[in-house]
């Protein structure tokens, strides 16, 4: 194989993670403060049709991106006002987030169908990103850095931190940790609004770097996977990046499979890959630790009330 | 001053009431954000919400689109009753659906009485072997059934485009990718002339009578809600978690795929990419709307195929897009949600302290 085809081969597995790997990142902290939020579907998708209505409508990237996350943090905000200041049961609440998203993004991107926009491009200039092997490192955009950046940065804000260790503390014992006096309800719902922010963006890199033009529900399921990625990582931010390159890796096999036309094996096969890939992944992950989710946040789920 | 206290117990009133007063919230919030959104909003909730109910020329519409989500709605409300979130209910609609057109296909030059029942069970069979493997999952390794049975409802879709646009299509259909249109035997009965009301809409109404007795006079269904609301005390009155996993899954996917071979077999009469129509999540919205009873679920049954129905009203009176359907539903299990706060707790007067 020839190396020119092994640096695309990387580009395009890059590509394939970056939203994941953001989606999953936020959600991880969720999860980590104790609460399940299963919307980053529809968080994605609201944040994906944000980010494109705001990069068309002014012609800039950025803007969109910044719109992408507020959209993140405010469908978030919905589901945390009903689960943390209304009580209501996390997971019904979670898929209304995402029926709610799938449902108000083609509603709000119907008028965008087939319309395109000018790619996210890359960070460094054209010697270093053009260049035919250097550009494995510098060769992508500023969501890739800076979803690299932020898992170095939550798992050292996690592990490291004393605000990390009280939103870790109020994950695993919300009760204590009331009781010592932190304000579980308020970190939880700064929790959920990073989340919220992480979602967003990932669903926009869909629309603004992967493929700059509008679809209907063009996430296609990668929230879902974020979410499976959070239990594959055991919680642990680092092995979160590892997760979401390997799932880049199977996204890219199948594209790549799906261009050399392999004849014996029929696209639409080729296209359960990540989702049959997700549900193996998931088994010998049980497998491998034995009965028992030793790894999730003791309060992972539950409502809570000051008593 | 006005405060939330909460309740000893859940309101039994409330319960009861908080649908309608959902349906309502959602009425008013749905006018006033397609208002917002430039249309006539007013007329839009009127049609969506309203017409399909005024115009009797509608209602065998509504019994249509009912009769699936009624269905699938009802496996679900027991999952969910005992903490088990299926939510690949899709998934299982479209395998049922694939299982039963097999069967349709293998007997495509015969006939007799008997290819419809076998269509039918071939349906049941279907939904339930999609939905076993999130149950044997989550039995035996506490893989969580949410992500799995998710991940199967998008293979299914997928299968579902190989077999029509490989070896099922129709040889005599011009290259498009859809399967032979079924025979009369392999079709469900019109009960009303000249509609597409069908032998699915009572038999709807006969599996949630059959699901209130199950549920409500049964020790087996007394055994789910232990489960669900009271695992500890599920263990020790002998109650096994496990084989409610199994059970409730179990009926989800044979109530789904026998839903999805229905509508295969009736309006549809075929097999076409275009099949899934998101009726296994919309019966999510129903379940929870019919506060997970078998009688509420049809009710909520019908008011969610009023929104199909109606939504497709709005497309022509109001122009509203197709997707302000899916959004506006969605609006009514957030504003559903929020309302159970009303269950939970009441509003009393503060009293000043002096």
């Amino acid at each position: 194989m020839n190396s020119v085809i092994l640096v695309s081969i990387v580009m395009t597995l890059v590509a394939a993670a970056t939203p994941i790997l953001l989606a999953a990142l936020g959600e991880l902290v969720v999860e980590k403060s104790g609460v399940l939020n299963l919307g980053v579907e529809g968080m994605m998708l609201c944040g994906a049709v944000a980010g494109f209505a705001v990069a068309y409508g002014t012609g800039s990237t950025g803007l969109g991106l910044a719109a992408a996350a507020l959209a993140g943090i405010a469908t978030a905000m919905v589901f945390a006002v009903l689960t943390l200041s209304l009580t209501a049961n996390q997971v019904a609440t979670g898929l209304a987030l995402t029926i709610f998203g799938i449902g108000a993004s083609s509603l709000i991107g119907a008028g965008f169908v087939g319309r395109t926009i000018e790619r996210l491009g890359p960070v460094f200039p054209e010697a270093l990103a053009g260049h035919p092997w250097l550009r494995v490192v510098f060769g992508h955009d500023v969501m890739v850095y800076l979803s690299l950046a932020l898992v170095l940065a939550v798992s050292l804000f996690l592990r490291r931190t004393r605000p990390g260790l009280i939103l870790r503390a109020v994950g695993e014992n919300d009760q204590s940790a009331h009781a010592i006096g932190y304000p579980v309800i308020g970190i939880r719902y700064a929790a959920i609004a990073f989340g919220g922010a992480l979602a967003g963006l990932g669903g926009a890199y869909f629309s603004l770097a992967l493929t700059p033009m509008w679809a209907d529900r063009l996430t296609a399921g990668r929230g879902w996977i974020a979410l499976a990625l959070v239990v594959f990582a055991a919680w642990r931010p680092g092995r979160l990046l590892l997760g979401a390159y390997l799932f880049g890796a199977v996204m890219t096999l199948e594209l790549q499979a799906k261009a050399a036309g392999i004849a014996w094996l029929a696209p639409e096969v080729l296209a359960m890959a990540p989702y049959l890939a997700t549900i193996v992944v998931l088994t010998m992950m049980s497998l491998r630790r034995g009965a028992g989710r030793l790894d999730a946040p003791a309060c992972l789920g539950k409502a809570f009330t000051a008593s | 001053m006005l405060e939330w206290r909460r309740r000893r117990e859940p309101s039994r009133s409330m319960l009861y009431l908080s649908p309608l007063i959902a349906v309502v919230l959602t009425m008013a919030l749905g006018t006033l954000v397609f208002t917002l959104m430039g249309y006539d909003g007013i007329r839009a909730v009127h049609d969506i919400f309203l017409t399909p109910f005024l115009e009797p020329q509608r209602w065998p519409d509504l019994g249509v689109k009912a009769a699936p989500l009624i269905m699938i709605a009802l496996g679900l409300a027991i999952g969910f009753r005992a903490n088990v979130w299926n939510i690949g209910a899709e998934g299982q609609y479209i395998m049922g659906a694939i299982a039963g057109t097999g069967v349709a296909l293998l007997t495509y030059e015969m006939s007799g009485w008997w290819i419809l029942p076998a269509m039918a069970l071939a349906g049941v069979l279907g939904g339930m072997a999609w939905a076993a493997v999130p149950a044997l999952l989550r039995v035996r390794l506490q893989v969580s059934e949410i992500l799995t049975s998710l991940m199967l409802t998008y293979v299914a879709v997928q299968a579902l485009y190989y077999l029509v646009r490989g070896p099922w299509k129709d040889p005599d259909g011009f290259n498009f990718p859809q399967t032979r249109m079924f025979t009369a035997d392999q079709t469900l009965p019109v009960m009303l002339e000249g509609s597409l009301v069908h032998l699915g809409i009572p038999l709807a109404l006969l599996a949630a009578a059959l699901a209130w007795l199950v549920l409500e006079k049964t020790v087996a269904g007394y055994g789910v809600k232990v489960v669900g609301l009271a695992p500890a005390a599920a263990r020790h009155g002998g109650f096994s978690a496990d084989a409610v996993t199994w059970a409730s899954l179990l009926a989800g996917g044979g109530l789904a795929g026998l839903a999805g071979l229905f509508e295969a077999a009736g309006p549809f009469g075929q097999l076409t990419p275009q099949f899934p129509t998101n009726y296994g999540f919309t019966a999510i919205i129903v379940a929870f709307l019919g506060r997970l009873h078998p009688l509420g679920i049809v009710f909520g049954g019908v008011i969610l195929a009023a929104t199909y129905v109606g939504g497709e009203v709005a497309q022509t009176t109001v122009k509203l897009p197709q997707a302000a359907t899916g959004m506006f539903q969605a609006l009514l299990l957030f504003v559903l949600l929020a309302t159970d706060v009303l269950v939970k707790y009441r509003i009393v007067r503060r009293e000043r302290s002096a």
